[in-house]
């Protein structure tokens, strides 16, 4: 059914619209109305709640947190309940592990004074804070659509219509989306968000920039025996399961109650097609440094998400006319510090803090360049740029030499305040570093043991995802053919190895291969979108308030 | 203390949970009279005096009671209560329709649906859809029950009960029966079926699908189910689909045929009674969970399956 | 026509349960809480009787704590005109709530009351029955279908084995099955306005109901695992194994 034949859609105005209700959103609001209390402000978040959407591991850094709510520490309801104890830093082979000592690392990569939070809780959190202010949050709306005005400025946005059936007609509960029309549009979708894929190729805001690099992020959060437990204390690791040629490493933080968030982050400019960043994780829980920890114990969630791992270099330009990008959907994640959420937080209040002089000033739907212009030299730059190499390091040099040299790197920022390296580019987008599989030999994964270890679906169960049934598939493949030829003929298929939820799957159907998209396991962790060989694949927002419900993740 | 189990039926025969509610009953009080209220009951009164471990079948006739409404027959239990310490139904369609109005008149909490018999006045029953089970204490003097008949074993028929009229209770009708539409139809409805065959994605298309799972569910007189990849491939209507997602199925006997079984199929049908699995891959995940399970080639296995019955 | 329909907050039915290890009940910290979904087909079914004219005026009722406000609000963003929040912070029964609910009816003069069949969490299918007893009303449970008029509510009840109809003198109680409707999506200017509508706000104090439990919840556990599977390799042995549980 064309745009034609569909009712117009109602339109609602206000003086700022945020899309997603993550840290960046959430504080961006906060701030502008803790600066005028007077701003109409709507936050629109595709999660059928404030954190359904949510995932990360999380130690954070309270800097952020610290400066948009003064005194957070006084009140009653605040989720930062569990302070870093222990850090420890270890080199995995296969059946050892070999610490670290914190001593050696530079001062920017201490954990003292951060905190293991569920930031799922904190967004909650956050959210409550912006409702007090008179922010209104609408959760299970998803933004499809940006709306231009004559000058090629933003005016707004518009959400999907609702109640469309899987053949692209209206079905009985179809309901037209609405437009936002807003003086500035806050962008805060996190990493690889869709609309903010839309805003970059609009307005070409990459061209003076590296491409973005990402990440896999996969978690589980544990209830394990108290005695193996002990609140505030972090673990990372490097090494095995990934070999030298690919960057990642795991994570273990204990929080409280109890529960253990474990995580492995697989770099997605891997080479070998046969990789599966889901097996590596499983696997990474097995290894006999903390098996106990899980085995017997009680696994209560799963999620996965893309980070943004880029930096410095690949940070897009903020700015656009009518509106801006902010926190991960701009790409400001520390790599060596796995730490995004602090400048998701700053983003989002220096942000509000020139949209609000903008509007004060009579402005409005013009480019806010003092965003794009302050940030390299506010607290953000000031956290990216030192690490700005490590990335470009791993990626060029494989972690054998990478680590060490970024080591030294960091030595060197910290105390020098200088590279050797200048500013190191990365060479290209992830989805172009995978090699053929004729040039790559398959890895045999060990089974599950649903005890430790667990397969796919069964950890999708956990995510609480729902779909609508009856709606168009949301994962767009450009060519099916050019899957067939090139994904599965040439790559023998990555997607079916990287998603972490198992959408993908090549089937022999009536003699042929199919490529099957169970789109209703897909939990917007938008990986396929980011390293599908041939940039085939599209991830646009399914209907609103589908997809994953993480509770406390 | 007395029990009275108030016997579901459907107008020719005792509808077969009563027997399972009896053995319920019995667990929690070895004393039980049961009730039969309709219109030309004499041949189902007789079925209920031959149930092993029954005292007394009472009979209540009248033309208000012929299809069981709820609010004639709460009438009439109510009016029997004083002489009962427990009153105790199968959680049927009329159990669940009728026993309330009782517990209310009464005064008292019902406690529905219970799965085990802990003691006279505790009892398990589930919550949250069947992924927890509760134990509960009743505190009432008087108990109003009902029972979750698949959990329970139907009492042996031997026994030879007196039989006594009673006189129904009688309330101003408020209620009109207007019709009714009972399925008997060899295939039932997907949710209401005593017996399900589904089939999974290996049936391989949408003719084999039917071909090969038709027999078996004439055989069984079963309604045939579909897991997701089978009616996303187009081999199963939607309304076939059953998991997580799709229908949630309780049925007495689950046959899943060429299904893998991944967790958001089985919590579709995992309050099933009895369920069978048949697959060629012995470590599909339907293979672990099954009661039992046949490792062959479903296209073999089926017809054999149906030639056999 | 009036109609009051009940709704309740009860964790989201996507979210799996989770059984506290010490027994003690389920794990309902920070979980996504909503609308039970059988009192969603209730809403919807009420605000189509009122798009086909049959009824004037939805109130919508919830018994529970202050968060149940949102409960009441998806419902005035389906379409309800009013909303009432007893406000109750213990826990209580389908008694007492049909106790609470009878003064509500007593007060309001609805000529319909529906509830979904049953909550998601306990399970009990017990309140409209028990309502419909206390005020002596005909009731129509689990149904499929819901035809009105000005005298009667004529309804299709699922049960065992099909289906049956009845014809419901009013005023009476209706409890609805999932197959009754599809709710629609409350849209974002309707949920803005539901937002802005004032709910009333009771205490359950005032009732003079006596909320003393009749039951005492000893324990709560996973379910039983089912019995390790029985393999066998040909059908004879299969079909032995069926006649042995009594299922064949």
């Amino acid at each position: 059914m064309s745009a034609h034949d569909l009712p117009d859609r109602e339109t609602m105005e206000c003086d700022v619209v945020i899309v997603g209700a993550g840290p960046a959103g959430l504080a961006a609001a906060i701030r502008l109305k803790q600066i005028d209390p007077a701003l109409s402000i709507i936050v629109l978040e595709k999660g059928s709640e404030v954190g359904a959407h949510i995932l990360s591991g999380a130690v954070v850094d309270p800097t952020g947190i610290n400066q948009l709510l003064p005194g957070w520490l006084q009140d009653e309801s605040h989720p930062l309940r569990t302070p870093v104890t222990d850090d420890h830093f270890c080199y995995l082979t296969a059946k050892k592990a070999y610490n670290i000592s914190q001593k050696l690392f530079p001062n920017l990569l201490s954990n003292e004074g951060n905190y293991v939070v569920s930031l799922g809780l904190v967004c909650r959190w956050l959210a409550k804070k912006a409702e007090a202010l008179g922010v209104d949050i609408f959760p299970g709306f998803a933004v499809t659509e940006v709306l231009f005005g004559k000058h090629n400025e933003v005016i707004g946005v518009a959400t999907g219509d609702m109640g469309v059936k899987k053949d692209g007609k209206p079905g009985r509960n179809f309901i037209r989306g609405i437009e936002l029309k807003a003086k500035y549009v806050l962008v805060g979708e996190g990493a690889r968000g869709s609309l903010t894929k839309k805003l970059i190729g609009h307005y070409q805001l990459n061209q003076n920039c590296a491409p973005q690099k990402y990440g896999l992020g996969i978690k589980e959060l544990w209830e394990i025996d108290p005695k193996y437990h002990k609140a505030g204390s972090v673990t990372h690791s490097v090494g095995w399961p990934l070999n030298y040629q690919t960057g990642g490493g795991g994570f273990i933080y204990h929080m409280q109650s109890n529960l253990v968030s474990v995580g492995f982050v697989t770099h997605l400019d891997y080479k070998n097609p046969y990789l599966s960043p889901f097996h590596e994780f499983q696997r990474f829980k097995a290894h006999p440094a903390w098996r106990n920890l899980f085995k017997g114990a009680k696994r209560i969630c799963y999620g996965a998400r893309t980070i943004s791992e880029g930096g410095w270099q690949s940070v897009p330009k903020l700015t656009f006319p009518g509106g801006a990008l902010i926190g991960c959907a701009a790409g400001f994640v520390n790599l060596p510090r796995l730490k995004g959420s602090h400048n998701a937080v700053l983003s989002g209040m220096n942000t509000a803090k020139y949209i609000a002089q903008a509007l004060a000033a009579g402005r409005s739907h013009d480019e806010v360049v003092e965003i794009e212009d302050s940030w390299r030299s506010s607290a953000i730059g000031q956290d990216l740029y030192p690490v700005r190499n490590v990335k470009p390091l791993l990626s060029k040099l494989g972690s054998t030499i990478g680590l060490p040299l970024s080591y030294i790197e960091l030595w060197c920022q910290s105390v020098l305040k200088f590279s050797i390296f200048g500013t190191l580019k990365h060479s290209k987008p992830d989805c172009e570093s995978l090699q053929p599989a004729s040039k790559h030999r398959r890895i045999r994964y060990p089974k599950p043991d649903d005890d430790i270890t667990f397969d796919i679906l069964s950890s999708v169960f956990l995510t609480n995802t729902h779909y609508e049934d009856d709606q168009p598939c949301h994962l767009k493949v450009k060519s099916l053919e050019v899957q067939d030829q090139s994904e599965r003929a040439v790559f023998a298929g990555p997607s079916t190895r990287y998603c972490p939820a198992g959408v993908y799957e090549w089937v022999e159907q009536d003699g042929r291969d199919t490529y099957i998209i169970n789109a209703q396991n897909c939990i917007h962790c938008k990986t396929c979108d980011i390293k599908d060989p041939n940039g085939n694949i599209d991830w646009e927002c399914p209907q609103g308030g589908d997809g994953p419900n993480y509770a406390n993740m | 203390m007395t029990t009275l189990l108030y016997a579901d039926h459907n107008g020719q025969s005792l509808a077969p949970q009563t027997a399972r509610a009896l053995t319920a009953a019995l667990k929690i009080d070895p004393c039980v009279d049961i009730l039969i209220c309709g219109n030309n009951i004499a041949a189902i009164c007789d079925d209920a005096a031959k149930l092993a471990g029954v005292r007394k079948v009472l009979k209540a006739e009248a033309d208000s009671l012929f299809h069981q409404l709820a609010e004639p027959v709460s009438q009439t239990i109510v009016s029997l209560a004083p002489q009962y310490d427990v009153i105790i139904s199968a959680a049927s369609a009329n159990g669940k329709n009728i026993m309330p109005r009782v517990a209310a008149q009464l005064d008292v909490m019902q406690i529905s649906d219970i799965v085990d018999v802990v003691s006279a006045d505790t009892y398990k029953r589930p919550i949250y859809t069947g992924n927890a089970i509760a134990t509960v204490q009743s505190l009432d003097d008087k108990k109003v029950i009902t029972v979750r008949a698949t959990a329970f074993l139907p009492a042996a028929v031997g026994g030879n009960a007196e039989i006594m009229a009673i006189k129904p209770a009688a309330i101003p009708a408020m209620a009109e029966f207007t019709g009714e539409d009972l399925i008997e139809s060899d295939m039932p409805e997907l949710t209401n079926a005593k017996t399900v065959i589904a089939g999974g994605r290996a049936l391989g298309s949408s003719e084999q699908f039917t071909s090969v799972l038709m027999p078996l569910a004439k055989k069984l007189k079963a309604a045939i189910g579909a897991s997701r990849a089978a009616v996303d491939a187009g081999y199963a209507p939607n309304d076939w689909q059953i998991g997580q997602t799709g229908k949630v199925i309780a049925p007495d006997l689950y046959i899943a045929i060429g299904i893998s079984g991944a967790i958001q199929h089985v919590a579709g049908v995992k309050d099933s009674g009895f369920i069978v699995a048949i697959n060629k891959d012995s470590e599909a995940p339907i293979m672990k969970i099954a009661d039992v399970s046949l490792v062959g080639d479903l296209f073999t296995v089926v017809p054999e399956l149906v030639k056999a019955l | 026509m009036k109609i009051l329909v009940c709704v309740k907050r009860v964790i989201d039915y996507n979210i799996k349960v989770r059984v506290r290890a010490d027994g003690s009940g389920v794990d309902l910290n920070n979980v996504k809480m909503s609308i039970n979904p059988f009192d969603e087909v209730a809403i919807e079914e009420a605000v189509r009787q009122k798009e086909a004219g049959k009824a004037s005026e939805i109130i919508a009722l919830s018994i529970g704590a202050k968060a149940a406000k949102e409960t009441l609000r998806t419902a005035l963003a389906m379409g309800a005109d009013r909303a009432i929040l007893v406000e109750c912070e213990q826990e209580i029964e389908p008694l007492h709530v049909a106790k609470i609910v009878k003064k509500i009816v007593e007060e309001e003069k609805p000529d319909l009351v529906f509830l979904g069949k049953q909550a998601i969490d306990d399970d009990a299918n017990q309140t409209g029955q028990m309502l419909a007893a206390l005020l002596n009303w005909p009731q129509a449970t689990f149904i499929s279908k819901l035809e009105l008029s000005d005298k009667t509510a004529d309804a299709t009840r699922e049960i065992d084995g099909g289906t049956q109809k009845l014809s419901l003198r009013l005023p009476a109680i209706i409890t609805t099955d999932l197959r009754l409707n599809e709710p629609r999506y409350a849209s974002l200017p309707n949920i803005v306005r539901a937002r802005k509508t004032p709910i009333e706000e009771k205490a359950v104090a005032d009732f003079n109901i006596d909320l003393q439990p009749h039951l005492v919840t000893l324990k709560v556990e996973e379910p039983a695992k089912r019995p390790a599977t029985v393999s066998v390799d040909n059908v004879a042995d299969l079909i032995a194994k069926l006649k042995e549980a009594n299922i064949l």
